[in-house]
């Protein structure tokens, strides 16, 4: 059988689910017998999102014009979508900033009112990616098959998750065990 | 007072009365349009024509044409004088000595008011609603006499319980049965209130009546306290009705001083006293079980039913709730006789309803319709339709109803039929779309309404209103696909079944009878969606 | 006092009189979700999660203010209730601000629990983000409205058992929070006696004891010196 196509991407998350993909520890050696990583953080020097993968984790929420370009690229070209996480699939506590109701007054809590010295507000065009206004679950944006909650999400969940996808099958995410929040 | 006295009242009031009468409409709406000062135009011109002997300015409540106020109209000749200005009153006047009225003359023959039974409105704009004695002189607690003279209690509620009368506050239970159970509950503390608190956007049927008519509703409660064997009720009326409650108090004032409404009503040992109460501005104290709560001083949120306020109501004791409309066919109910009665209408829907006709329709009014009458007769005949377009859309029953399409014009107007076709009598608001009308806009309406006016105890009314109108929003920012109208009717069907009081159960209707109806407006507003089955980009 | 027998979900059960469905459904050992319900408080029906199919009825019924009745056949967990129960949980979820990351009452929150129960591994609904408040005047208490599901549990117990009635609900709709005193600061209402009940009946973290939370972790660099200290030179007191 075909080596699965599985990729990883990070968006806006603090990378904690990706450090509990990585407490697999041996597990991820049996993983790699099944999966060629095509992209990941943890796993790939790739830079560029490739066509056909099969599955992808991704783990964080849409904050940002970057975030937007690659889930809607990873969206184009995958075939299982994870929603990897709180982040991902609440947008958690990066969304905590909607509450200040949109991308300047954001900009202004963190640059201006508790900038130390020097505040000012960040502007490079093209090399820092513009805010959304709001942070915005993965769902939200793209169609999502499936919802791995968890902050992080644990090592066993993310394995029972993963192991129906690699015979074919796809996981029943219920119970505490699979779906339980935080 | 016994009645010998009562018709000694009667008599010497019409004795008094001038053989002219100018009726000067001074209800909230013509008001709003100079009416007080077309009254004190009236009365100092009959001053100075000298007509002091045999005319008389007589400030009356609502005559129904209200989108043509102020009206004036002259009893017995019933010459009706439409938006009247202040200017204009003294040539009125002048016309009685053969002088030419300026003012514009309406047409009394006209369908609007020749279509019209009215029962409820039988002393509208006829009666002075500050006298207790015009009242007395039309022949006022009349049926309160006879109720209490020659009719046991079970024989009141058998009356009314034969003359079909249903509930006029929208839900349309029988009258007569919520009385009987109310009067076979056990507990010597009883209760009636009479439900005031009217907000159905563009609905002022329940104002009218308390402004033009006040005694009339206190008689039916007072009817109803005698057949259920209770001695005290309450009469909950909104803040924003301050003339209404004005006059309230002055009837209830009149009522005590003639013995009518206090201990021994008419020598009797049948004593009956009535409060008011006032709301503060929550919609949802016009559910029964939260006005209750607000009665009795609470924050006015509704409770679970069962127990039905005929079992636990006011302070746990039995409770009759009834609409302003519905008390206010009492008296006529008793004084004609249920045969009567029930000899108006359909076979399940008895007796007239009043109607807030507005919205794209040459005449704007309140109405009372027998029941069975076509939302075609209404609109087309007496709304005389819309001006320069076509009837789209018939919106009944508020917050609570739906969109009736026009193609369902020719759907008699009762409880039933209505239910049938996705609507509902409602209490009585009856606004008319035209063809211009966008009737997801429409349901956006009711929604922000029903978004703002929720008391937020029950979750799917409190979060669920909230998200169907962002879901209706997005669609009319044409930002939502086929998946969000799914959701959108999902929702709807939730909000509906799980809501805890009528608020909820019913605030899903604009949507799903617009939905029903003017699917294609929906639809039209959607976005081809960016990925199909989840899967596939399509770009 | 005379007893009823019903049925639920097949089940056959005999109960007192006067009994709700939902005592008899935990009689059965048949799970029915709830959240504003509170064992030893009054009922008021708000959160709907409880709603069965009973035989008979139209409409769904709230278990835990209906009054079980002879030969009543009762549907606990239909499709639809499912369903239901799943889009009011996922509602609830939208309307505040509900981090369980941060939360101070992660891992024992029974909204938590619920959403796990109903299914809920995410929601269908956008969420709303509403900038509400937080109230840390108490002396030894907080409440952050943002997690607050308004099941009034703390309004109950502080009234019904406590006798206090610190606690009700200001405004209306999607407005609404807990209020307390006169709209008072919390630490400022002289009729709260710090019994903290309200603290134990709340559900989720909205209600909480002071120190516990995550914002208010204090860290103690100074002891992971005094850890190297003690192994390298067996020095056991600070």
């Amino acid at each position: 059988m075909d080596k699965v196509r599985f990729a990883t991407v990070w968006l806006a998350g603090c990378s904690g689910c990706h450090m509990s993909f990585l407490d697999m520890d041996e597990w991820l050696i049996e993983l790699a017998q099944h999966v060629d990583v095509v992209y990941s953080p943890v796993g790939s020097d790739l830079k560029h999102y490739p066509e056909n993968v099969d599955v992808c984790l991704v783990e964080g929420g849409i904050a940002n014009e970057d975030n937007l370009e690659l889930i809607l690229q990873v969206r184009r070209q995958t075939k299982i979508l994870i929603s990897f996480g709180d982040c991902a699939v609440t947008a958690n506590v990066p969304a905590m900033r909607n509450m200040l109701g949109g991308a300047e007054p954001v900009l202004k809590r963190a640059y201006l009112e508790l900038g130390d010295v020097g505040p000012q507000l960040p502007h490079e065009p093209g090399i820092v990616p513009e805010l959304l206004d709001r942070v915005l679950p993965v769902h939200e944006v793209v169609p999502v098959d499936i919802y791995m909650p968890g902050c992080p999400p644990p090592a066993d969940r993310i394995r029972a998750t993963l192991e129906p996808l690699l015979r074919g099958e796809m996981p029943l995410m219920e119970g505490r065990e699979m779906i339980k929040f935080g | 007072m016994d009645l010998t006295e009562l018709i000694d009242v009667a008599e010497a009031h019409r004795a008094k009365q001038k053989n002219i009468r100018i009726h000067c409409c001074t209800s909230t709406g013509c008001r709003a349009a100079s009416a007080l000062e077309v009254l004190k135009n009236l009365k100092t011109a009959v001053e100075d024509e000298a007509l002091g002997e045999n005319v008389e300015v007589v400030g009356v409540g609502c005559m129904g044409f209200c989108g043509r106020g102020p009206l004036v109209q002259i009893d017995p000749d019933d010459a009706l004088y439409e938006e009247v200005k202040p200017e204009e009153a003294a040539s009125i006047i002048g016309s009685l000595k053969g002088g030419t009225a300026t003012a514009l003359k309406g047409d009394v023959q006209h369908p609007f008011f020749a279509r019209q039974v009215k029962i409820v409105r039988q002393h509208s704009g006829k009666v002075d609603p500050e006298s207790i004695e015009d009242y007395i002189a039309a022949g006022g607690y009349r049926s309160l006499y006879k109720a209490i003279y020659e009719l046991s209690p079970p024989e009141v509620v058998d009356e009314i319980t034969r003359s079909g009368l249903r509930g006029r506050g929208g839900g349309g239970y029988p009258t007569g049965l919520k009385w009987a159970t109310v009067a076979k509950m056990p507990g010597d503390q009883k209760y009636v209130i009479c439900n005031g608190d009217e907000g159905d956007p563009g609905a002022f049927m329940d104002r009218s009546v308390l402004e033009s008519d006040p005694h009339l509703v206190l008689e039916g409660m007072a009817i109803a306290g005698y057949a259920i064997g209770a001695n005290h009720g309450f009469i909950y009326v909104r803040a924003e009705y301050p003339l209404a409650i004005q006059r309230l108090q002055k009837a209830i004032q009149q009522a005590k001083k003639y013995g009518l409404l206090g201990s021994q009503i008419f020598e009797s040992p049948f004593d009956f006293k009535v409060d008011i109460r006032i709301g503060a501005g929550a919609f949802v104290c016009g559910e029964e079980t939260a006005l209750i709560q607000s009665i009795e001083g609470g924050r006015g949120n509704p409770r679970p039913r069962p127990p039905y306020p005929a079992q636990a109501g006011l302070w746990k004791c039995p409770t009759l709730i009834n609409n302003v409309e519905t008390f206010a066919n009492i008296s006529a109910i008793i004084r004609e006789g249920a045969d009567w009665y029930a000899g108006i209408g359909t076979e399940k829907s008895k007796g007239t309803k009043i109607f807030a006709l507005t919205g794209k329709i040459r005449n704007n009014g309140l109405i009372e319709v027998p029941m069975g009458i076509t939302l075609r007769e209404i609109v087309e005949e007496m709304g005389g339709g819309v001006p320069d377009g076509e009837v789209k859309a018939v919106q009944t029953g508020g917050p609570s109803g739906g969109c009736i399409p026009a193609s369902l014009l020719d759907t008699p107007v009762d409880y039933d039929s209505l239910v049938a076709i996705g609507s509902m009598m409602g209490s009585g608001g009856m606004v008319v779309m035209d063809q211009d009308t966008n009737m997801v806009e429409v349901a956006q309406f009711y929604m922000e309404f029903c978004r703002g006016e929720t008391c937020g105890k029950c979750i799917p009314c409190r979060t669920g209103t909230v998200q169907l109108y962002a879901l209706l929003t997005k669609l009319l920012k044409r930002q939502a696909t086929q998946a969000d109208l799914d959701k959108l009717e999902a929702l709807c069907h939730m909000v509906q079944e799980t809501s805890l009081c009528g608020l909820g159960m019913s605030a899903p209707n604009p949507i799903l009878s617009t939905l029903r109806y003017f699917n294609q407006e929906y639809t039209e507003l959607l976005q081809a969606p960016k990925y199909l089955n989840g899967k596939v980009a399509v770009e | 006092m005379s007893v009823k027998t019903l049925k639920i979900d097949g089940i056959d059960i005999a109960i007192e009189e006067g009994a709700t469905v939902l005592d008899a459904a935990r009689q059965a050992g048949v799970p029915i979700p709830t959240l504003c319900h509170l064992d030893g408080v009054g009922d008021i029906g708000a959160c709907r999660l409880c709603l069965v199919e009973v035989g008979g009825s139209r409409r769904l019924l709230p278990a835990c203010v209906t009054e079980v009745a002879e030969g009543m056949e009762v549907q606990t967990n239909t499709p639809k209730l499912q369903e239901y129960r799943r889009m009011t949980v996922e509602l609830l979820f939208s309307e505040g601000n509900h981090v369980c990351a941060v939360c101070v009452a992660n891992g024992h929150c029974e909204l938590q629990d619920v959403a796990i129960q109903v299914g809920m591994d995410h929601s269908r609904f956008t969420y709303r983000f509403p900038d509400r408040g937080v109230d840390v005047s108490h002396e030894q208490f907080g409440i952050d409205h943002n997690r607050c599901i308004l099941c009034t549990r703390c309004v109950r117990v502080c009234d019904e058992i406590e006798g206090a009635h610190v606690w009700d609900v200001a405004q209306r709709g999607a407005a609404c929070y807990i209020v307390s005193g006169l709209n008072q600061p919390w630490g400022e209402v002289d009729a709260c006696t710090s019994c903290g009940k309200c603290v134990d009946a709340c559900p989720t973290g909205a209600i909480f004891r002071k120190g516990s939370t995550t914002g208010e972790k204090e860290r103690d660099r100074a002891k992971l010196d005094f850890l190297v200290t003690a192994r390298e030179k067996h020095e056991w007191t600070r």
